[in-house]
């Protein structure tokens, strides 16, 4: 298996193509060089969680990104025990940058909606590279008031740059389509969750992620603008930016899930595996599950005016102000 | 979403400028007029009709009955939630606004009456940050929303603005949330809510309380839209048309019900509430 190491992940590539060879050199020959090997694993794991331990919120960006972590269809496939997908706005098309369905997690039946970007190069243009159109934020109305009518839960996950800047998007209302699903969200009778897996794009990603409990992947971000494009708006320098703006502009946005949550916008953060999602899908999607559960779980209970009021109060509170009174 | 902003106000800036002097150079047609002419003219091109950015206190005059406003929430003052700075302090740019503008926030709120009908009447404000919406924009719409369902009036706001406030970062993010919560309320209880879109809205802005409008008006010849064209033309890597994201351009596409010149919009919207009351 081919993998994709960011740049400060350099040390890691290393070691571990060290011990690959010495596993291919080892192997069917009579020399033991298993201590060998188990010592540089150790040295990896270690190398590992001390880059890990302190991820600047641009590195954190990175991951966030990163071409091998999981997308929505990949924890849809690890977390329900049945799926189908459900097509198009019933107006214009069927966006593949947002992908939905029914699905049973646990003998239960949910509604799951998330963004969902491609996986090599052919997918990915399919998918636009995870940015809806205005027709994906239909879609996912469409399934969100389904799951209404029906009394199920709602699952989104949330993983996108953002909305798509395009003439047809612009054209089909894009303002309109995440006004009216924000709008939408905010009384949906029934209980929301959304967990942001990846990136968190400004308000094409929020158009899914009005919600009763709000989760976010450990190396997750969520951010009003990216870092790329708030250095462009403080240090313009006609495009020529460094990683080094974007690393600032990333730390100036307080991006982080665990920025967000000494914010209290977000519920809990949901730990990875060291060195990131990708890594380790299997035990990630396990934390998922077990985090949606418990969600529902507690927000069976509640009646729908009740939820809808908690919402609203939720949202409410949102803001940093002070009363000169 | 913010990216419109700065280059925005640095051009207002430029305009302001020109504006001491007695000519004006039209934005849309790029005649040079004498200003005194413009400003008879309700600040509205006379050549080309082009509807100039006026200052919220200006526009306020223009739609209520004389006299009837009583401000709320002009004691709302932004934090600092992310302690941002860039090439100045996120406090200190607030302050230099405040001074500038004379306004304590890139929005005002009334209570006021129009044409004898009580309303409920947020005006934002370009010239302050580029009409950004921050923590005290979203919460002002959010009060006045809620005055408007208490009182039983109709809500009015007037938006005119780059769209989030990017030092605010997610708080600003939230507002586009808490907003449209807001006037979902208001649709439940039927009270009307009149959107009316002014050069340039955009962005955050856009993509929340101002899309929800049951009617929405825009001023002849206003951009409008979710990304800025120059994001677009980025992206797209093509000259967009001269007439993309005008307010002629959105009703051609339905996603406005009305464009109206600046002089009748007072009548309008009187005639508007008429009808919803
Ligand atoms: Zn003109």
């Amino acid at each position: 298996m081919i993998r994709y190491y960011l740049e400060f992940e350099k040390p890691i590539e290393e070691l571990e193509l060290k011990i690959e060879e010495l596993r291919r050199i080892s192997n069917g020959k009579d020399i033991d060089i298993s201590s060998e090997i188990k010592k540089l694993e150790k040295k990896v794991r270690d190398i590992r969680s001390e880059i890990f331990s302190t991820l600047t919120p641009w590195q954190k960006t990175l991951i966030a990104r990163h071409p091998d972590r999981p997308y929505t269809l990949d924890y849809i496939n690890l977390i329900t025990d049945d799926f189908i997908e459900l097509h198009g706005d019933r107006r214009f098309s069927d966006d593949k940058a947002i992908v939905g369905g029914l699905a049973k997690i646990n003998n239960i039946t949910v509604v799951i909606i998330g963004h969902q970007k491609g996986r090599g190069t052919k997918e990915r243009i399919q998918r636009n590279f995870g940015q809806p159109h205005p027709e994906g934020y239909r879609k996912a109305l469409r399934l969100m008031k389904l799951a209404e009518r029906f009394k199920r839960p709602i699952i989104t996950f949330i993983d996108t740059p953002g909305a798509y800047p395009g003439i047809g998007a612009e054209e089909r209302g894009q303002a309109e389509a995440i006004a009216v699903n924000l709008m939408e969200m905010s009384r949906i009778r029934t209980p929301i969750i959304s967990i942001v897996i990846g990136e968190g794009g400004s308000g094409g990603a929020l158009a899914l992620g009005v919600a009763d409990r709000i989760f976010m992947l450990e190396y997750s971000i969520y951010s009003v603008i990216s870092p790329e494009g708030c250095a462009a708006i403080l240090w313009k320098k006609n495009g020529d930016l460094s990683y080094e703006d974007f690393s600032r502009a990333a730390s100036a946005l307080r991006l982080t899930a665990q920025d967000l949550i000494s914010f209290k916008i977000i519920d809990g953060i949901i730990p990875e595996p060291l060195g990131g999602a990708h890594r380790d899908p299997e035990w990630m999607a396990k934390k998922i599950l077990e985090n949606i559960l418990t969600a529902v779980e507690e927000l069976k209970t509640k009646t729908p005016g009740k939820l809808i009021e908690e919402r609203y109060r939720r949202l409410r509170r949102t803001g940093s102000f002070e009363e000169m009174k | 979403m913010a990216w419109f902003k700065k280059t925005k106000e640095t051009k207002t800036d430029k305009k302001v400028k020109t504006q001491e002097g007695l000519w004006v150079k039209c934005d849309s047609c790029k005649e040079i007029i004498y200003k005194k002419e413009i400003d008879r003219n309700l600040k509205v091109c006379p050549k080309c009709n082009y509807h100039f950015r006026i200052r919220a206190r200006d526009r306020l005059k223009l739609l209520i009955d004389e006299g009837s406003a009583t401000e709320l929430d002009s004691d709302l003052m932004s934090g600092d939630p992310l302690d941002f700075k860039d090439i100045t302090p996120y406090k200190e740019r607030l302050k230099e606004n405040q001074k500038k503008s004379g306004l304590h926030e890139s929005a005002i709120s009334v209570d006021a009456l129009i044409e004898g009908h009580a309303v409920s009447l947020v005006i934002m404000d370009f010239s302050f940050m580029g009409g950004s919406m921050g923590s005290v924009v979203g919460e002002k719409v959010s009060r006045a929303a809620e005055q408007a369902l208490e009182k039983k009036q109709p809500l009015i706001i007037v938006s005119s603005s780059g769209g989030a406030r990017m030092q605010e970062g997610i708080f600003s993010l939230m507002q586009m949330a808490k907003t449209s919560a807001a006037i979902g309320r208001l649709k439940d209880n039927g009270i009307p809510y009149i959107s009316v879109l002014c050069d340039p809205t955009f962005g955050g802005v856009t993509a929340s309380f101002a899309m929800l409008g049951d009617i929405i008006i825009a001023e002849p010849k206003s951009l409008i839209g979710f990304a800025g064209p120059r994001v677009i033309e980025q992206t797209i890597k093509q000259q967009l048309p001269e007439d993309f994201q005008r307010a002629e351009f959105l009703l051609e596409h339905g996603l406005i019900d009305i464009v109206v010149n600046r002089k009748d919009l007072k009548r309008t919207l009187a005639r508007l509430i008429e009808f919803l009351s």
